[in-house]
């Protein structure tokens, strides 16, 4: 007969929102900034996006230390394959070497990852290999503990054949609400666009980010309020 | 470094599943094997991915469907694959029938079971060779039989029961559809995990064929459901 672990080993993500979008020409890769060492935020500026090849990249969840290991032997072992090869790998071949790590090491790693990337084969590709090393290639994907908030955002606004800027807006403002909600999402929104053309990294600090529910438009100062305002500034 | 992307000399063992796939449900008819899954891919409570695809073709002959673990259902798959590949290289007209891949899958499953590392799938393996039709199962710890109609998971619980009184031999392929529809629509009222999209696979002495993806129309509109608790508020 079967046998069922049920919810008592529901499996957990830590810390991040990462998404990996298709598009007509390419992929578009989103990523918050924060790493958390339990309540405290050890790095508010982080980069978990990771290059592995000129055309390929990664996104990183989880355990800072697993998701770098595995980036790090996958960008070696990828390195070496461009030589034998003789041109830029394929992003399948990528996502390939991921699983192999992350199936083969399933009870010591904990990282959810997402490789996306441009060939000339296939073009822009997105593969999510979450815990456990499924590898499931998609028109999207999302990961990290930031993601459960953003499933109903997805099943919404999703449509096939965006352009770029269309792609790139969806990312940002999904990273955005994620952040908004998600204790161990925060900071600033990297994004990473590849195309036949190569890889464009990009950066949108708070300011740059719309406002959602109940957020307040960032002050100076009080003070600047107060002298902004006429009869009545302050409130009795 | 080599044993980092796949090695067996550490005791390992699985603890608990993390993508899974639901029931597998399948029964014989009139010209061979109907075989029907949806397209699930749970993360404990959440469904996650919803086009997995958990019947897969293995060789001229057979089909598989997989619950479970879908890692491992991939890893499989790359096993099978392989095992047909051999089998062709032979080039001596003679094929690898139902029969042969489930037991080949037995004693896969049952020897990672031995170790403590179980294969966390159970499996379905249906075909048609020589006119000869063939059912089987094999669960996560070896347990495996052949019947007229078989299923896994939730299906042991909801399907077998509908299947005992309605399957008869010989059904045509409309009643077997029919048939598995009833099933799979039970699943879908009482099965968290079960989502509606699914396909049907059917095999026959001229070949393995897989449906597109489709859903199923569910009814609500029993009277007791509108006002289920008009005679004792306060209860459901």
């Amino acid at each position: 007969m079967d046998m069922s672990s049920g919810d008592l080993n529901a499996p957990h993500s830590m810390g991040t929102t990462i998404i990996g979008v298709t598009y007509n020409g390419g992929v578009v890769l989103g990523a918050d900034s924060r790493t958390s060492t339990g309540m405290y935020v050890a790095n508010r500026a982080s980069d978990k996006i990771t290059q592995l090849t000129d055309n390929v990249y990664i996104c990183r969840s989880g355990s800072a230390a697993d998701s770098q290991i595995v980036s790090d032997y996958v960008r070696y072992f990828l390195h070496q394959h461009t030589i034998q090869l003789g041109q830029p790998s394929t992003v399948k071949v990528a996502a390939n070497l991921v699983r192999l790590l992350s199936y083969n090491n399933k009870n010591s790693l904990q990282t959810g990852l997402i490789v996306g990337g441009w060939d000339k084969y296939e073009g822009g590709k997105i593969y999510g290999i979450p815990l456990g090393g499924t590898v499931l290639e998609l028109p999207f994907t999302i990961g990290g503990s930031g993601s459960s908030y953003l499933y109903g955002f997805f099943d919404q606004v999703w449509k096939e054949g965006m352009t770029q800027e269309e792609a790139e807006k969806l990312v940002v403002k999904a990273v955005s609400l994620a952040i908004a909600r998600d204790g161990a999402s925060g900071g600033v929104v990297r994004t990473v666009t590849i195309d036949k053309d190569g890889a464009t990294r990009k950066f949108y600090p708070s300011e740059t980010l719309p406002l959602w529910h109940e957020e307040l438009e960032p002050q100076e100062s009080l003070l600047d309020i107060l002298s902004a305002a006429s009869p009545e500034p302050m409130m009795s | 470094m080599i044993n980092l992307i796949g090695s067996e000399s550490d005791s390992q063992r699985t603890l608990y599943p993390y993508v899974t796939g639901t029931s597998v449900v399948g029964i014989k008819y009139k010209d061979g094997i109907l075989l029907a899954a949806d397209m699930g891919g749970s993360y404990g409570s959440t469904l996650r991915y919803k086009t997995v695809e958990r019947l897969k073709k293995v060789g001229k002959h057979s089909i598989i469907g997989a619950s479970g673990e879908i890692s491992d259902f991939q890893e499989i798959m790359r096993n099978l694959d392989e095992l047909i590949l051999y089998d062709n290289m032979w080039d001596d007209g003679n094929s690898l029938g139902p029969k042969e891949v489930h037991n080949y899958l037995t004693r896969m499953m049952y020897n990672r079971r031995n170790k403590f590392n179980p294969l966390w799938n159970s499996l379905v393996l249906g075909g048609v060779k020589n006119g000869q039709k063939y059912l089987g199962t094999v669960s996560m710890i070896g347990v495996h039989y052949e019947d007229n109609h078989v299923a896994t998971g939730f299906g042991n619980h909801l399907a077998r029961p509908l299947l005992r009184n309605e399957w008869h031999a010989d059904m045509t392929f409309e009643e077997g559809v029919k048939l598995l529809e009833k099933c799979m629509r039970v699943l879908l009222y009482r099965d968290r995990s079960a989502v509606n999209k699914l396909q049907i696979a059917k095999i026959t002495e001229e070949g393995v064929t897989i449906t597109q993806p489709y859903a199923l129309k569910t009814f609500w509109n029993f009277s007791a459901f509108l006002n289920p608790t008009a005679g004792a508020e306060g209860s459901w």
